[in-house]
């Protein structure tokens, strides 16, 4: 590589799988916090992408997420996932009160990946880290608009995959893509991109009139 | 499956917006129960830094102001050997000899010793049996005499000015750890449990007796008004008296230790707060209108003596292991405003200035501390004229026990 190029580094299918990875780790510990999932008391703060963010100490939830993202990141590596959403439910009525989805898609091929090296493989890591903590500011910042969760609430986590994807036993074909009512309000927000993966994410919530 | 359903599987699929080349899967196992409700709200609404308050801001001299060497102190948590006159002078107990200690000058005397010891001089007036010794002491409220308890369970009475006993007034069959003034009425708590009220005017001085408590009385004080007496003992109860009763109006069984110490709110006659022993280290407020238990802090160590302020809405509380402090808490929030440390051993006895400002402990590692845990605050003219015509309308009156009879007027004990 030239000289001139060092600080910015083209990242394999590896490295971005870490990094988008690690995002959800950060993401979903902030939104079970920010919605208040789990008592605050458990969650300790790390500074992480230049933020301070919370995540939870108990351990059961650690372990829960630690189980389902190290699958998330074989689905990554192998490509299968298009889609990872955290919906809330209301324990009472199971029904979906929010949904938040990321969307992954791939930035370019990965196996194509020695044919060239274009620039937009190139991406220096603060721009990636930049773009990551907008994100997850934007997920501190919509409890300021999102509804509050008057009942208990639980969660479960949806993967998209491929058809043809390996599937472990603890994960199962869900019957129900916990969609919200037709009247569902839904909020866009930042996306970041690693030049391998592309992360969109997106928040809808149940309006009441 | 035949083309043509392949084909409107495809259509229905398309209009659902589902991709058939797609899965959604879920993680199969629940995410574990919150252990605790939460409520955003409260969370969100509740202040980033507590409210800033003049009280909360004031600060409060860490290190004590003078510290003089007490050897000898007995180290004993059933005794009270510390007391300071509205004269501003100290009265403390080293072994069997009285020390005055005066605040505004400094001077220390030799005041009086109960007991025999040819090591002493002769110089101190000596009273009692000879192997006695001082376990309380206690100033009237003009400062102009001091009862002393003794081990052989003998009261006396002592003129400060001209260093002499003015009576005897024997009972008790115990040691007398614990001694209350109100007017002329002086209440004595003995260690077999009985607390005597001793009308120092009359010959025939003991005009009640209490005998509620099981174990040795540690703690005794008078309210404010002298309507109500707290008491405490080694049975781990509070006794609130009515003070013409002598059956107690509350019995209070909450702690589980001895109860030394015990004080009543300068600011509202019906609030009593005690602190319990090494195995209860609890600190209780309780309405003695009611009888009703208003609060409780748990302190984590034994709880050695307790002194509300008389200007600041607080209550400074004197503590043994580990940490031997003075801790000062506001009231009625009860959050910790400062801790004081500085003693090597338990704090056994306290004592407040007549001006309420200073604090002097006397610890198990032979030191006498002052803290000047409260300032004065801006005076309120108009309170201070009132404090000083209010003042000592009635001086307790002691008398020798042969003049005694001559006084008529009996307080009387229903």
């Amino acid at each position: 590589m030239l000289a001139g190029t060092t600080n910015k580094f083209r990242l394999t299918l590896k490295g971005s799988t870490d990094i988008v990875t690690e995002f959800f780790e950060y993401g979903l510990n902030s939104i079970l916090y920010q919605r208040g999932l789990y008592a605050p008391e458990d969650f300790k703060s790390f500074k992480k992408y230049g933020l301070h963010l919370l995540v939870s100490t108990d351990e059961k939830v650690q372990t829960y997420l630690k189980t389902l993202l190290s699958q998330v990141e074989r689905w990554l590596m192998a490509s299968a996932i298009s889609k990872l959403v955290l919906v809330i439910i209301s324990k009472d009525t199971r029904e979906t009160v929010e949904r938040w989805q990321f969307d992954v898609q791939l930035e370019k091929d990965p196996k194509n990946q020695d044919a060239s090296i274009t620039s937009r493989g190139l991406k220096p890591e603060k721009a990636i880290h930049d773009e990551i903590q907008a994100v997850l500011r934007q997920i501190t910042a919509s409890v300021s608009f999102l509804p509050i969760l008057d009942e208990p609430c639980t969660f479960n986590v949806l993967a998209y995959t491929d058809k043809n994807a390996e599937i472990p036993p603890d994960w199962k074909d869900s019957d129900n893509a916990h969609l919200l009512p037709e009247n569902a309000q839904h909020v866009r927000l930042r996306g970041f991109g690693t030049g391998v993966h592309r992360v969109e994410s997106l928040v809808a919530y149940r309006s009441y009139e | 499956m035949d083309p043509s359903s392949l084909a409107y599987q495809e259509e229905v699929a398309r209009a659902c917006g589902l991709a058939l080349d797609k899965r959604i899967l879920a993680f199969a196992s629940e995410p574990p129960p919150s252990e605790h409700p939460t409520d955003l709200r409260s969370h969100w609404n509740r202040p980033l830094r507590p409210p800033v308050n003049p009280a909360a801001r004031r600060k409060v001299a860490t290190q004590p102001e003078r510290v003089l060497d007490a050897p000898g102190l007995v180290d004993d948590y059933y005794l009270n050997l510390l007391d300071w006159s509205p004269n501003n002078t100290l009265a403390i107990v080293l072994g069997r000899t009285v020390y005055l200690w005066f605040a505004e000058t400094g001077d220390v005397v030799e005041f009086c010793s109960v007991g025999a010891d040819p090591s002493t001089s002769t110089a101190t007036p000596t009273a009692g049996s000879p192997g006695d010794s001082v376990t309380s002491v206690s100033w009237t409220q003009d400062g102009a005499y001091l009862a002393v308890g003794t081990n052989e369970g003998d009261v006396q009475i002592w003129d400060v000015e001209q260093s002499k006993k003015v009576r005897s007034m024997p009972g008790h069959q115990a040691r007398v750890g614990v001694l209350g003034w109100r007017d002329h009425l002086l209440s004595s708590g003995c260690r077999d449990g009985s607390i005597h009220h001793h009308d120092v005017r009359v010959a025939n001085h003991r005009v009640a007796e209490l005998t509620s408590h099981t174990s040795e009385v540690c703690g005794l004080k008078w309210r404010g008004d002298g309507a109500a007496l707290a008491s405490g003992g080694n049975d781990n109860l509070v006794h609130i008296w009515d003070a013409r009763s002598s059956t107690p109006k509350f019995t209070k069984s909450e702690h589980n230790a001895a109860v030394k110490a015990l004080d009543w709110a300068p600011w509202q006659l019906n609030l009593l707060a005690t602190g319990g022993g090494t195995h209860d280290r609890h600190i209780h407020f309780w309405n003695s209108t009611t009888g009703a238990k208003l609060s409780s802090i748990d302190t984590g160590s034994q709880v050695t003596s307790l002194i509300w302020s008389r200007d600041y809405r607080e209550i400074l509380s004197a503590h043994g292991f580990p940490d031997n402090q003075l801790t000062l808490w506001s009231y009625p929030s009860l959050g910790k405003v400062v801790d004081l440390t500085g003693h090597d051993a338990r704090v056994l006895h306290t004592a407040v200035s007549p001006d309420g400002m200073v604090v002097a402990t006397a610890a198990g590692d032979e030191c006498l501390k002052f803290w000047r845990v409260w300032e004065r605050k801006k005076v309120d003219k108009s309170r201070e004229a009132d404090a000083h015509t209010s003042r000592p309308a009635d001086k307790a009156a002691v008398s020798d026990d042969g003049l005694s009879s001559a006084f008529e007027r009996k307080l009387k004990i229903r």
